[in-house]
């Protein structure tokens, strides 16, 4: 289904030639700094697992150490690996326990102790890595035998009571009703703390703490859903903020199916530094795509804070950004769930020809990707019943241009966090409009230099436009004057800086360097 | 208005005519049905129509009820916070604040807590404004620091100081396990003990489900609830900082 907005190929390519000059800095920067969460994940992939009394994980613990001895930019691998070897020990849990004590001096190993430390790692590495692996082909043999959903779009719905226990029962609900994702919420704030919490959590703000534990239950509570359903479900969460590395890595260890990982999101709604966002998002998307995990972008949140018409640019520019970073990080297109949202004021004449070009635009840019359609909220304004027609539509703008996940809206977005008979409405809605118009991309081809077309293209240009302009200067800095959603980010400021390093000479990360490896 | 007493109106004056919709934990049968007019009963219904009753899962049925319901509403007896203050253009608060001020009014706001909802407080400070109305950041004559999500009450304080603060806008949006309410009243507490009484900035919060009457209670000199525009805002900052103020003096 290409070719019904008739876009230039040429101004096409120029938008992607110019996303990848746009990007290549920050890819090249990316390469060459550390940060403390890709270093807790490569001890997270070599067996560091627990946490201390007070509910620090061990590999924070050890990563503390390693840095006050011997600073970031080695990597933590060698430094670790060294000790291992002069304490005598085989479990390196056991290390990052000892080093908490004070008990371990860290030494950036040279000559053949570095020799033997770089081997070590890697050997202990490779074996988190497999895991993934392993993962991902069990993944494999569960779609092959219960299938994927019949329809396009899959059907996404969000759980989110802050209690796992309370969650489960609500996804498999959720399943039986007719979801094939389920996402669930973290709770308000994880993204800001440079922890991953542990084991089975029942107290959240609207949400759910992820923790390894709780992603291996709702992943096992799934399972069985979906051999009770005879189709697959698919389970998300997220990998950003300050801990998204290792996000990504218990998320692959645990067979994760999405998670939502976006270049941007935590620079310009979470604050977080940029340098600090770019290098943990290059490691994540490494692993995800190893793990066969598809990400989830966050364009959706841009038109949530700026005009959902004068900024649809920027949607357009951040999804061809979002590309070639996943592309770089040799993610396949498949495994690009690339963002954008039902987000334009229902009062603006011909808003719904609006979204329809623009969903349009973003479909046929970017033909080989699910793309994740993402339902109106800032226009929701507690009018229940406007808001279940607003849905509506949005759903239908989903089936006229071929969406391949769609999340579910809430009639009562704004107003609480959805209830299960929220859920069940929302279903039925969704279920209408498929059963009744899920064909309709078929017959829907907008007319030759028609208002969608010309809408279309203007919103290219437009995003050509700002491309050139990015490029003039850098990505760096357009973020910093604020060009994506408004907020202004400069790359010294924002949290978790204190925890980028620049790669020293001799350093060393074993993942990346079995990730980078051709499979 | 006074006096006058009310109950709801479907099509006729006087019905009492209502929908109510509902969940309960029990499988769609007589018994749920039963149960969903008994509870309706309660609620002053009578008689209540089940319309619509849909089994969700194994063991809930979601309900649609009309009825009447029985109950009066005295409008003399409602209590709300009226607009005690007139509403002014921006051209008008500029003006004011010009002429009664002689400098900027300085403005911060920020969502506090964990709450990552800055949809109320950019409504309000961005220069893009919310349905069609400007925001603060357009008005000449308002110096607004706009410090964005999460931040902590001590840095809002601390931002409040640096930037001479007249007003304080905190918005909350998330409201889980009442959420907005602690860390409105941590927010004003904090501000108590950092400044003395005739130094402290006006401190307004809003949020979608604060109770505006409940201003005093919360430590803070107004509340601002669901559907705010920056003009009412504005206004109100003029009146509270440049009207009043210049009138006691």
């Amino acid at each position: 289904m290409t070719g019904k907005l008739g876009l230039d190929p040429v101004l096409v390519a120029r938008a992607r030639e110019l996303a990848r000059r746009a990007g290549q800095p920050v890819v090249e920067l990316a390469r060459s700094h550390t940060t403390v969460s890709v270093e807790r994940a490569v001890l997270r992939l070599a067996g560091v697992a627990g946490a201390d009394p007070d509910g620090i994980p061990w590999v924070n613990r050890l990563v503390d150490a390693v840095v006050a001895d011997v600073g970031l930019g080695h990597g933590v691998a060698l430094p670790v690996f060294d000790a291992l070897v002069r304490e005598q020990l085989t479990d390196v849990t056991l290390l990052a326990q000892k080093a908490a004590a004070g008990s371990v001096r860290f030494v950036v190993p040279s000559g053949r102790a570095a020799t033997a430390a770089r081997r070590a790692a890697r050997r202990a590495v490779a074996v988190g890595i497999r895991q993934i692996d392993r993962r991902r082909v069990e993944r494999d043999r569960l779609v092959r035998r219960y299938g994927d959903p019949r329809q396009r779009p899959w059907i996404y719905l969000i759980v989110a009571t802050g209690d796992i226990y309370e969650d489960i029962p609500q996804a498999q609900a959720a399943a039986r009703a007719g979801a094939d994702v389920i996402a669930v919420i973290r709770s308000t704030g994880q993204s800001l703390l440079d922890y991953v919490p542990e084991g089975a959590t029942r107290e959240g703000f609207a949400g759910t703490y992820a923790t390894q534990e709780n992603f291996r239950l709702m992943r096992a509570a799934l399972d069985s859903s979906s051999k009770e359903l005879g189709r697959y479900v698919r389970l998300t969460n997220y990998a950003s903020g300050l801990c998204m590395p290792e996000m990504a890595t218990l998320a692959g260890l645990e067979r994760l199916d999405m998670m939502l990982n976006d270049s941007m999101y935590g620079i310009l709604f979470r604050d977080i530094n940029p340098v600090r966002t770019f290098v943990d998002q290059r490691f994540s998307r490494k692993v995800h795509a190893r793990a066969g995990i598809v990400i989830n972008t966050g364009e959706d949140n841009y038109l949530t804070t700026a005009d959902a018409v004068e900024e649809a640019h920027t949607v357009t520019v951040s999804q061809l950004l979002n590309e070639y970073f996943a592309h770089e990080a040799g993610l396949a297109d498949r495994q690009l769930g690339l963002g954008h949202a039902f987000e334009i004021n229902p009062d603006v004449p011909e808003s719904f020809r609006l979204e329809l070009a623009h969903a349009l635009l973003a479909r046929e840019l970017f033909p080989d990707a699910p793309l994740k359609w993402m339902p109106p909220t800032k226009h929701m304004t507690g009018d229940v019943f406007r808001g279940n027609l607003l849905d509506g539509f949005f759903n239908l703008v989903g089936a006229m241009t071929g969406q391949g996940i769609l999340l579910v809206g809430m009639m009562t977005e704004a107003v609480v966090t959805p209830w299960l008979s929220d859920r069940d409405i929302a279903l039925q809605n969704v279920r209408y409009v498929l059963g009744a118009a899920g064909g309709l991309h078929e017959d829907f081809v907008p007319a030759p230099g028609g208002f969608i077309q010309q809408r279309a293209h203007r919103v290219l240009g437009e995003a050509v436009r700002l491309l050139e302009r990015i490029g003039e200067q850098s990505l760096l800095t357009a973020i910093a004057e604020g060009t994506f959603g408004i907020m202004k980010r400069p790359a010294d400021r924002g949290k978790g800086l204190a925890g980028v390093a620049r790669h020293e000479a001799d350093y060393y990360n074993p993942a990346t360097e079995i990730l980078e490896r051709p499979v | 208005m006074s006096g006058a007493v009310v109950r709801p109106y479907g099509d006729t004056t006087g019905d009492g005519m209502v929908q109510v919709s509902f969940t309960l934990p029990v499988p769609h049968d007589k018994r749920g049905e039963g149960a969903a007019v008994q509870l309706a009963n309660r609620m002053g219904i009578d008689p209540a129509m089940l319309v619509h009753a849909k089994q969700m899962g194994d063991g809930f049925t979601f309900f649609v009820v009309y009825g009447r319901v029985n109950h009066l509403v005295d409008l003399s007896a409602v209590r709300v916070v009226e607009r005690d203050f007139p509403l002014l253009s921006a051209k008008e608060v500029n003006a004011v604040v010009k002429r009664r001020l002689r400098r900027k009014l300085s403005v911060v706001g920020a969502c506090i807590g964990t709450d990552a909802h800055t949809v109320g407080i950019d409504a309000i400070l961005n220069v893009k404004g919310v349905a069609g109305e400007k925001g603060l950041e357009y008005y000449r004559e308002l110096s607004v620091t706009n410090l964005g999500a999460q931040v902590s009450v001590p840095e809002l304080v601390e931002a409040a100081r640096v930037a001479r603060a007249d007003a304080v806008l905190v918005s909350q949006v998330v409201t889980q396990r009442d959420a907005h309410l602690h860390n409105t009243r941590e927010m004003s507490a904090a501000f108590r003990e950092a400044m003395p009484a005739g130094r402290r900035p006006l401190l307004i919060v809003g949020g979608p489900r604060f109770d505006e009457s409940q201003a005093a209670e919360l430590g803070v000199d107004r509340i601002f609830g669901r559907g705010t525009t920056p003009g009412e805002v504005a206004s109100y900052l003029v009146h509270a900082l440049v009207s009043r103020r210049v009138k006691v003096a």
